[in-house]
This record gives C-alpha cells, sequence and structure tokens, in this order.
C-alpha cells in the first residue's frame, strides 16, 4: 500500500496536527512514513504545505514526484488548488470551504468552487460550521481530516489512538472534541462520497 | 526499540544526547533552530544535566563549544548556513587546534532560500577548512551519523561537520536508536599548547592537519556512508550526495536503476570510488543539493575530459534544491503532468502579523521621515525586514546579522544625513553592539531603532540575549543617556513617538530610539500556558 497526500493550507490552520494524527496512525499500523513539513518564514499567514507519504515499503523522497499524489487534503479552498500540479490525474481533493481572506485580491468563490468542482474526485465541505456543531470551529482541521480518512487506508480506531496521544496533554475534553470532529467529517464524506 | 517520530533536526538533537553530549550550542536560525529546541524540551537532556542556552551569535557558540571540547567533553554547535560565516573565523582555525573532546558543527543549508538570504553550500566551508563533512541522505542516517562523527572526532582530534538541506531538516520520519553512551569525563588536552595558534605552533599543527587528510579519505572509503552500487549500463555513472541520492531512487521504484552509482554521504570523497566510476563509464551526472562542488572538482577548469552532466551543462538547473522531477529529466525520464494549478490562484505574501509592534514603529518612522524622502532606512534580518513590503515599504537594506547600523555610518560618512538603522533586539546583541561602537567613536549622525520585542521572533520565539539589557548596552558603548529613548509602539502613541523621532532625526549625533512591545506570538503563547496552568490549579 502507498499513499501519497499533500497537505494544504494557510499558517496557523492546523494543517501540522492533520499531518501528526496521520503519521502517529500510520506508525500504529507499522507503515513506513516521511513527512516534509514547511517551517519558518512562510508561517505567518502564508501559504504552508506539508508533503506526507505512507507506504508498506521503504520511501525514498521526502518529496512526492510531480502530478503523483493521491490525494490533496487542505483547510482553505484556494489552497486546495494551488497545488495541483502534484496531483494524479484521478486524484482526490478534500478541502473545507471556508476561505481564509488576508489578502486584497482573493479570487472569487464561486470561481474557486467551479475549479474544484470540475475535477473527477473532490469532496468540498464547510468544515467550520460541522466543527462548531462539534462544539468548537478549532476543530475544522479534525473535520477536513475525518472527510478524508475513508480514503487513507488507515482504520478508525488507529485514528482514535493518535488524537488521543496528540491531545492528552490538553485535557480529555479536548480530545473528546477532536474525535467528534473527526467522525462527524467522517460522516460527511461517507454521505457525500 | 519503538522507533521515533523525528525531524532531521530532532534525529540530530536525540543522537547527540544519546551519544554521550555535554554541551549544545546555537543562535537561532532557520532551518536548525530545532535542534537547540529539541534538546531543551527533553527531560532525558535535563536529567543528564546536558547545557543547552542560546548563544549572542553562532561566533560565541561556536567558541563555546571548542572550549568544551578542549576541557574533553562532547559538544555540539548548530547554525543555519549563513550563520557559519558568522563563526567562520572560529571554525577555519578549530581545524588546526584540533578537538579534544568530540566536537560537531552542524551547518542546515537553504537551497532555494525558503527562509534565507542566500544559498551557499557550507561543504565548501568544509574543503576550505580541512574539516571532515558528513551528509546524511535521511534521518535514520542523521542520527547515526552523530554518534559516528563523535568517535570520529575524538579518534582524529579534528571537528566534524554534519552538512544538512531545509528538506532534511524539516522532514519528519521513524527513527531507531542506538545505545546510550555516557559523557566523558573532564579532561585536559595532552599537549596543553594545542590550542594556542601562535605561528610556530600553527605551522606545526596545520601541516598535521595536511597530513591528517589521507586519512579522513580513508576512513570515509571505510564508514559505510560512500557506498558504489553496481550498474550494468555503463553509457551513464551517477554520482549522488545526500538526499540527491533519495530522489534519484524515486525515479526507479517500479524498475531497476541500470546504472552504477557512487552514493556520496562523506567528505573528502575517496579518490578510489571516484575513479573506479569514472574508468567504468561513458559519462557522469552528478546530482548535489546545493553548489555543484562535486561536479566542478569532476570536470575541472578545462572540462577536457568525459562528458559531466551536472548543473553547470544546462542538465539540472543552476539554483534551486533538486526533487525527483528534475533528476529524472536530468536522465532523459518525460514527465506528463496532465493537472495544472489554476490562474485564478493568488499568492499570499508572508506579513507582519495583525498587532505586531513592529508595525506601528514603522508607522511613526514613515511619518516622521516625510520631511527628508525615502531610501535612508538601512535594516536588517528578523521580522521586520517584511516592513520592505507593501503597505509599509520601510526599509531599504537587509544584507546580513549587524548590517544596519554599520551601513547607516557609511551612508552618513557619504553624506546621507539622517541615516537610519533599524534593526531587532536579538540582531542588535547578535552583531551590532560593535557597530554602535564605531558610530560612537565616529559621531555619526545616525538614528538607531532597535525593535525590542523582548524574543528572537523570525524564528518562533527563541530567548533574547538582549532582553532586559538594551539600554545598559548602548549606555556602555558610549550612547549619551539624552539620546537613547525609549517608545511604546501602539497606534495610541502615534503622535507622540512621531515627535520623538523626529527630534532624534534632526540631531546630529548618535540617537538610540527603542520602540518595546512584547512580540503578539509570544504574547499569546505565555497567556495560552498561563490560563492552562490555571485550569490545573482548579
Amino acid at each position: 500500500m502507498t499513499k501519497d497526500i499533500i497537505l494544504a493550507g494557510v499558517g496557523g490552520q492546523g494543517i501540522l496536527s492533520i499531518a501528526a494524527c496521520i503519521g502517529m496512525a500510520a506508525l500504529a499500523e507499522n507503515l513506513h512514513l516521511k513527512q516534509a513539513e514547511v517551517h519558518g518564514m512562510s508561517q505567518r499567514g502564508g501559504a504552508v504545505q506539508s508533503h506526507l507519504r505512507l507506504s508498506s515499503d521503504e520511501i525514498a523522497s521526502d518529496l512526492i514526484p510531480e502530478g503523483k499524489a493521491d490525494i490533496v487534503i487542505s483547510v482553505e479552498p484556494m489552497e486546495s488548488l494551488r497545488y495541483l500540479n502534484m496531483l494524479k490525474p484521478d486524484g482526490y481533493i478534500v478541502t473545507s470551504i471556508n476561505p481564509f481572506v488576508n489578502i486584497p485580491n482573493y479570487p472569487d468563490m464561486e470561481e474557486l468552487l467551479r475549479e474544484i468542482w470540475k475535477l473527477p474526485k473532490y469532496i468540498t465541505l464547510d468544515a467550520d460550521q460541522i466543527a462548531r456543531e462539534c462544539g468548537s470551529v478549532k476543530a475544522a482541521n479534525m473535520v477536513v481530516l475525518g472527510a478524508a480518512s475513508p480514503l487513507l487506508g488507515l482504520k478508525e480506531e488507529s485514528f482514535a489512538k493518535a488524537i488521543t496521544s496528540i491531545f492528552g496533554s490538553k485535557g480529555s475534553d479536548v480530545v473528546e472534541l477532536n474525535n467528534k470532529a473527526l467522525k462527524a467529517g467522517r460522516d460527511y464524506a461517507v454521505n457525500h462520497m | 526499540m519503538q522507533k521515533l517520530l523525528l525531524l532531521g533536526d530532532e534525529a540530530i538533537a536525540q543522537g547527540a544526547i544519546d551519544a554521550g553530549l555535554s554541551g549544545i550550542y546555537a543562535y537561532p536560525g532557520t532551518p536548525s533552530t530545532e535542534i537547540m529546541e529539541y534538546v531543551q524540551a527533553s527531560k532525558e537532556a535535563s536529567s543528564k544535566g546536558i547545557r543547552a542556552l542560546w548563544s549572542a551569535n553562532e561566533k560565541t557558540a561556536m567558541e563555546s563549544a571548542l572550549g568544551m571540547s578542549y576541557a574533553g567533553k562532547r559538544a555540539m554547535v548548530c547554525m543555519k548556513h549563513v550563520g557559519l560565516n558568522v563563526a567562520a573565523d572560529a571554525f577555519v582555525n578549530s581545524a588546526i587546534t584540533g578537538a579534544n573532546g568530540g566536537l560537531i558543527v552542524v551547518a542546515a543549508d537553504d537551497p532555494s532560500m525558503h527562509s534565507s538570504q542566500n544559498e551557499q553550500d557550507s561543504r565548501f566551508y568544509a574543503k576550505f577548512s580541512f574539516i571532515p563533512v558528513l551528509e546524511p541522505a535521511n534521518q535514520q542516517e542523521a542520527y547515526d551519523m552523530v554518534h559516528y562523527g563523535f568517535d570520529l572526532s575524538e579518534r582524529m582530534k579534528i571537528p566534524v561537520m554534519i552538512r544538512i538541506t531545509t528538506r532534511l531538516a524539516h522532514s519528519r520520519t521513524g527513527v531507531k536508536r542506538q545505545e546510550t553512551k555516557p559523557q566523558n569525563e573532564l579532561k585536559l588536552p595532552e599537549n596543553l599548547r594545542q590550542y594556542v595558534l601562535l605561528p610556530s605552533i600553527a605551522r606545526k599543527q596545520y601541516r598535521e592537519l595536511l597530513d591528517k587528510q589521507l586519512p579522513l579519505e580513508q576512513e570515509a572509503a571505510q564508514s559505510g556512508f560512500n557506498r558504489y552500487h553496481e550498474g550494468h549500463d555503463k553509457s551513464i555513472g551517477i554520482i549522488a550526495s545526500g538526499l540527491a541520492h533519495n530522489y534519484l531512487i524515486e525515479n526507479f521504484a517500479t524498475h531497476t536503476l541500470p546504472y552504477p552509482v557512487l552514493q556520496v554521504g562523506q567528505y573528502p570523497v575517496p579518490l578510489d570510488m571516484l575513479n573506479r566510476l569514472y574508468e567504468e563509464t561513458e559519462s557522469l551526472l552528478v546530482l548535489e543539493d546545493g553548489y555543484p562542488i562535486l561536479e566542478e572538482l569532476m570536470r575541472g577548469m578545462l572540462n577536457k575530459g568525459k562528458k559531466i552532466m551536472g548543473r553547470l551543462d544546462g542538465s539540472l538547473p543552476r539554483d534551486g534544491e533538486l526533487n525527483p522531477n528534475i533528476v529524472g529529466k536530468a536522465l532523459g525520464m518525460h514527465f506528463d503532468i496532465k493537472l495544472q494549478s489554476p490562474g485564478i490562484i493568488r499568492n499570499r505574501p508572508p506579513k507582519l502579523c495583525d498587532g505586531c509592534s513592529h508595525n506601528d514603529a514603522f508607522l511613526a518612522l514613515n511619518e516622521a521621515l516625510l520631511e527628508y524622502g525615502r531610501g535612508r532606512v538601512f535594516s536588517d534580518i528578523g521580522c521586520y525586514t517584511l516592513s520592505a513590503l507593501e503597505p509599509l515599504e520601510s526599509i531599504n537594506s537587509c544584507v546580513d546579522m549587524g548590517a544596519s547600523i554599520t551601513m547607516a555610518i557609511g551612508a552618513a560618512d557619504a553624506g546621507l544625513v539622517p541615516a537610519v538603522a533599524a534593526i531587532g533586539d536579538s540582531t542588535f546583541t547578535h552583531s551590532g553592539i560593535t557597530g554602535l561602537l564605531d558610530a560612537v567613536n565616529n559621531n555619526s549622525p545616525i538614528t538607531v531603532l532597535i525593535l525590542d520585542n523582548a524574543t528572537t521572533g523570525m524564528t518562533g520565539g527563541q530567548a533574547s540575549s538582549a532582553l532586559g539589557k538594551v539600554e545598559d548596552i548602548c549606555r556602555g558603548v558610549g550612547v549619551h543617556e539624552d539620546h537613547i529613548k525609549v517608545l511604546k509602539p501602539l497606534h495610541k502613541f502615534h503622535e507622540e513617538n512621531v515627535k520623538v523621532i523626529k527630534e532624534e532625526l534632526a540631531y546630529q549625533g548618535v540617537s538610540v530610539i527603542i520602540p518595546r512591545r512584547e512580540c503578539i506570538q509570544t504574547l499569546n503563547r505565555k497567556m495560552r500556558q498561563k490560563a492552562k496552568a490555571k485550569l490545573m490549579d482548579v
């Protein structure tokens, strides 16, 4: 099994938490993984991405080759399209539709969605709203991860374990919130795929 | 043993903790910062009493590490590539003093300049200094090379460089630990003149350093970090160093790599291995993340031998980091990329955070400078460099750490009066103090803004050596008390701040203005921690 995943978002939106969850879940299933992160200057409200590679075999490159990613997981609609050259022609985009507008020339939302909906495989969801219903908009990243989770080939309980070990230090209510958000995202995806 | 999920930086830190490290020294710099941060956060490291504090700059860090090595203990010093410029005097001469306790210098290069002003290759510094280099291809090697590097350093009595790049530093994977070693006992060098580089001693030790080069090459042939992989197609022989080897392998995931490959992970690269590849094949392709160092050496100036492909003949781009596609193309592969990101995507340039104190400081400076016109603000390395961009467009230079004050001196000498320097608190103590002393001795008509946000902000909020000391330092250097002004950079004090800056701009001597307000990021972090602690109490 191999899964090459591009994670996309804006600095501070929690894509590294998504990466950590998938990473922990993959490790629990004894898979190999490599995850290239972007730190430093681009974190300040800039576009951030992470290459995450899972495989039952040894992985060579930290970077996914262009045109080879299976999935783009994004917590922001414009960012979901930024790395489209990395996606396989029949790859999936899973993205929240909640724009992060910190530039004056942010594109027209409808036009963005039209571009996403042109692709053969996509899941678009109002992650902020679903997260709010779960208790806090802060868990929107876990909603998006949940929506992508059926595509990742990892067990549900592996994610639950990962969430406990990543958010455990923040208290049981934070763990519960994130688990709830993950499940809500997954339910949405299963019903809309 | 359970694998740890570690960044390349963290693998180096864990490797050092496990290999008997006694002290780590560093100044923050992307992509090297996380090495020190990992040791600082490690309970294991603190229970072992490992010294782990930030230094004022890379030179003081390098020298402190050299001192720990002098005393027989294992020391590590970490920096980004341009930090090695700052530490260069100590680094180059440490090859001639040699090491007593194991000494590892980690240099983190940034090809493609993700967070840097150039993409210089630290392997050049090592070659120039006759210092051996270890260049890991993955995080496990990074971990293992720390163990090996300390042993090599002690056995050969020489500092060892570990050279990494951003991609390895900031990429995470599972790493298996080795058995841990105890720290060394305090032990003085056998020869108490070993570190006294008087010409008569330095001459002798320099010859010894030159004599070490052949044994170092033999080490590199036997350590297992340079590997020769057989291949049946002799039309191309490939030299691939560090991460470049991974990109090569990635292109042959589904079929066997037909070409002979020399995988390079340790320098000086053994001549026998290079010669074998050269003799066996019709042409060479050299893959290096960084400058074309091996490629240039293989070509020679006249390039009259076999065909050598790489960055110099256009087979690979001349600059920027490599990736699997670039390497595949150099081998004649064709990639049909079906999807392209649509034209409506906009860039998100990095900018100062909402509520950042620098923003208010530069708005006041901009207004105070209106009567003099644009083009007279020399600045420095830090978050505030972003004020060069819209909407502030306040500054006109960013060259190297500390250059703001000294460039203002030179510009004022040329007649650009007033000239302004804008430097952060951490950058000021890194390399600004000596420049300020020059300005005082020169009585330069410059106004120095020391933007004090009480942290090293750009790299994520590490402790600043300047904390609580800025005014004292300025007074101590000789800036007159009447021309040291502290401002509160807030919108409500804007008019007042403009007035103070205007007054100091008009003063025909050295003024220091200190806009002081804590970094919004570190402040938020502290408040979150406080709230959490309160929650725990309840």
